[in-house]
């Protein structure tokens, strides 16, 4: 009978620490999470002008990331698209060629000139966020990597 | 007792597994030769019902080994009967709905959430009766909850939240911005991902103290403390997915620290539980056990694979290869799908021992040919992941076509592997399904 209520005891002393633990790790989850959504992602770019988002919403209606990759997420079928844009060779006309062409995976898409310039004015947008592959990222021997950024503000002056 | 309702999730589950794994081959197949079957069934549709489908087997048959577990193998009074029920009919009208939205092409296209955006209002209600009916059942013995409950409350709160964040792109704040939307899109996933572990490695945990008869291992302070740092690492430990996303180096920073620790914890666990496993245990849940300890060699395969990936100087060079594919895949075949046939196998134990006893061949024979199939399956992989990162960091402007040509190889093995691994899932969820299909109907 006392050993039932001292095992009782230790289950609430036990439970009310594992629930203070809990809150604690809650607590820091929101106040990281809030980090995360603002400044974390914060960089110098202008907002996504109203004809790149509707790129991206055509992106997303035709699942283009099924078979391409930005940042090297998504599928594998197709190339990454990240820095098409700007690619020696390739550019906003190889994308619109290749659109309408369906060669291979790559289904006919019936897009109308205007829904071309969207998805290119989406791409563009990526383009001009970032490097994939990062070919002149720094490796350090610790294991950490130091990006190449496009942007204005760099690792260094974080 | 109507044990009708969760048995029907979990056999739901084992049919989307199914269709996942034949959708699987099927884009393989157009991976290797993109004429396939392109004019009914593009792969742009195709890889969606593929993902959607393996997620809603992890989803469906947790869920329904919760239910289950709390009802009828614990005997608890569930808050209400209907809630469950309405539940069960949210996800089944749901589960249609998103088949037809991915086969007519009405989708959303965000990765893993590839189906009509609406469709995730009633996938969110599904999760808040879930919510309602588990801590209304469970909430006035909090005190001597062994970590299971823990876990399983932690990944209904921490799933209903994420799936909301998977959503903020609808909000300007995220959709304005491309590297804020897609590392917060990313940020879910992972999370997400950690929401289900936490249900799945709970079950593994219950089926460990079950088999074993021993409540103690499932309230011990080590257990909890390894929740603990599983929670923490489904909370900071997400960013791998975005070391190369030029957000702020913080958050890759913390994402490195915390790491991913989370499989190496259950690991520790299981190999602790089967040492001191007694022989007459073993035989007693041969089938369940089997299968348990056969995920604890996944995990420590994973969790290798796991740590190599996460350290950003290799990172680098994995990222957007199939070395990623493998680790994702390592983790949803090796060690959820393992851990939940293994839930399964003891429902159906209790449902009807006798009947399972007779298929045993059968199933050991598909344990074997599975464990076979997803080692060729995931060396595979990772061979064409080695093969394509060394293409694009160590050559001079390759194109994607010979890259492409390049891994076909492996990419035949890695088909073949998979053709193989799916005889083995229909040798062993077959005889299963039986079972359940009947007492569904009961």
């Amino acid at each position: 009978m006392e050993n039932d209520k001292t095992h009782e005891q230790r289950n609430v002393v036990l439970t009310r620490q594992y629930r203070i633990i809990l809150f604690l790790l809650v607590a820091t989850f929101f106040i990281y999470n809030t980090a995360v959504y603002t400044i974390g992602t914060r960089n110098n770019l202008p907002p996504m002008s109203k004809k790149a988002m509707q790129g991206e919403l055509l992106w997303q209606k035709n699942n283009c990331t099924s078979c391409h990759q930005l940042y090297g997420l998504g599928g594998y079928l197709g190339p990454d698209l990240t820095n098409v844009i700007s690619a020696d060779g390739k550019g906003p006309n190889y994308v619109k060629a290749l659109m309408v062409s369906g060669i291979r995976a790559m289904p006919v898409f019936n897009f109308s000139k205007e829904e071309q310039d969207q998805i290119v004015a989406f791409l563009s947008c990526i383009d001009s966020t970032g490097y994939f592959p990062n070919h002149n990222a720094k490796l350090h021997f610790s294991g950490w990597v130091e990006l190449e950024y496009k942007t204005i503000y760099t690792e260094s002056n974080e | 007792m109507n044990k009708s309702f969760s048995i029907r999730f979990v056999s739901f589950g084992l049919l989307a597994l199914l269709i996942g794994m034949l959708a699987g081959i099927l884009i393989t197949i157009q991976y290797l030769n993109p004429g396939f079957l392109k004019a009914f069934l593009p792969f742009n549709h195709l890889r969606a019902v593929h993902v959607s489908s393996v997620v809603s087997w992890i989803i469906l048959s947790a869920v329904g080994s919760i239910y289950f577990y709390i009802e009828h193998d614990q005997n608890n009074k569930i808050f209400s009967k209907k809630l469950l029920q309405i539940h069960w009919y949210i996800y089944l009208f749901t589960g249609l709905a998103i088949l037809w939205s991915l086969f007519s092409g009405y989708m959303g296209g965000r990765e893993y959430l590839t189906f009509a955006p609406i469709l995730i209002i009633p996938i969110l209600a599904g999760w808040l009766l879930m919510s309602v009916n588990y801590f209304k059942t469970l909430l006035n013995q909090v005190k001597g909850w062994p970590v299971y409950y823990w876990m399983w409350g932690t990944g209904i709160v921490f799933m209903t939240y994420h799936l909301c964040e998977s959503n903020f792109w609808i909000f300007s704040h995220f959709r304005h911005h491309f590297i804020r939307d897609l590392t917060v899109q990313w940020k879910s996933y992972g999370s997400f991902v950690g929401s289900w572990n936490q249900l799945v490695y709970g079950i593994a945990i219950y089926l460990m103290a079950r088999l074993k008869g021993d409540e103690h291992i499932a309230k011990s302070k080590t257990v909890f403390f390894f929740y603990f740092l599983g929670l923490f690492n489904l909370m900071f430990g997400w960013a791998h997915h975005v070391y190369i996303v030029p957000n702020r180096p913080w958050i890759r920073m913390i994402a490195y620290a915390a790491s991913m620790t989370e499989w190496l914890v259950l690991g520790s666990l299981i190999l602790g539980w089967i040492r001191t496993f007694t022989k007459a245990e073993k035989q007693n849940n041969m089938l369940p056990f089997r299968f348990l300890v056969v995920t604890d060699i996944w995990i420590f395969l994973n969790v290798l694979l796991a740590i190599i990936i996460s350290i950003p100087a290799i990172n680098y060079y994995t990222h957007g290869t199939h070395i990623t594919v493998a680790h994702s895949m390592g983790t949803t075949i090796g060690i959820n799908t393992s851990i939940l046939l293994s839930s399964i196998m003891f429902i159906v134990s209790r449902l009807d021992a006798n009947c399972l006893r007779k298929r045993q061949k059968i199933i050991s024979i598909g344990m074997l040919l599975f464990n076979l199939s997803l080692f060729v399956f995931l060396a595979c992989l990772i061979l064409a992941g080695l093969k394509k990162s060394d293409m694009m960091y160590h050559q001079e402007a390759v194109y994607f076509a010979d890259m492409f040509k390049a891994i076909t190889l492996y990419i035949w093995g890695f088909l073949i592997a998979g053709i193989t691994l799916y005889i083995s899932i229909l040798l062993m969820t077959i005889p299963l399904f039986r079972i359940l299909l009947r007492n569904c109907r009961s």
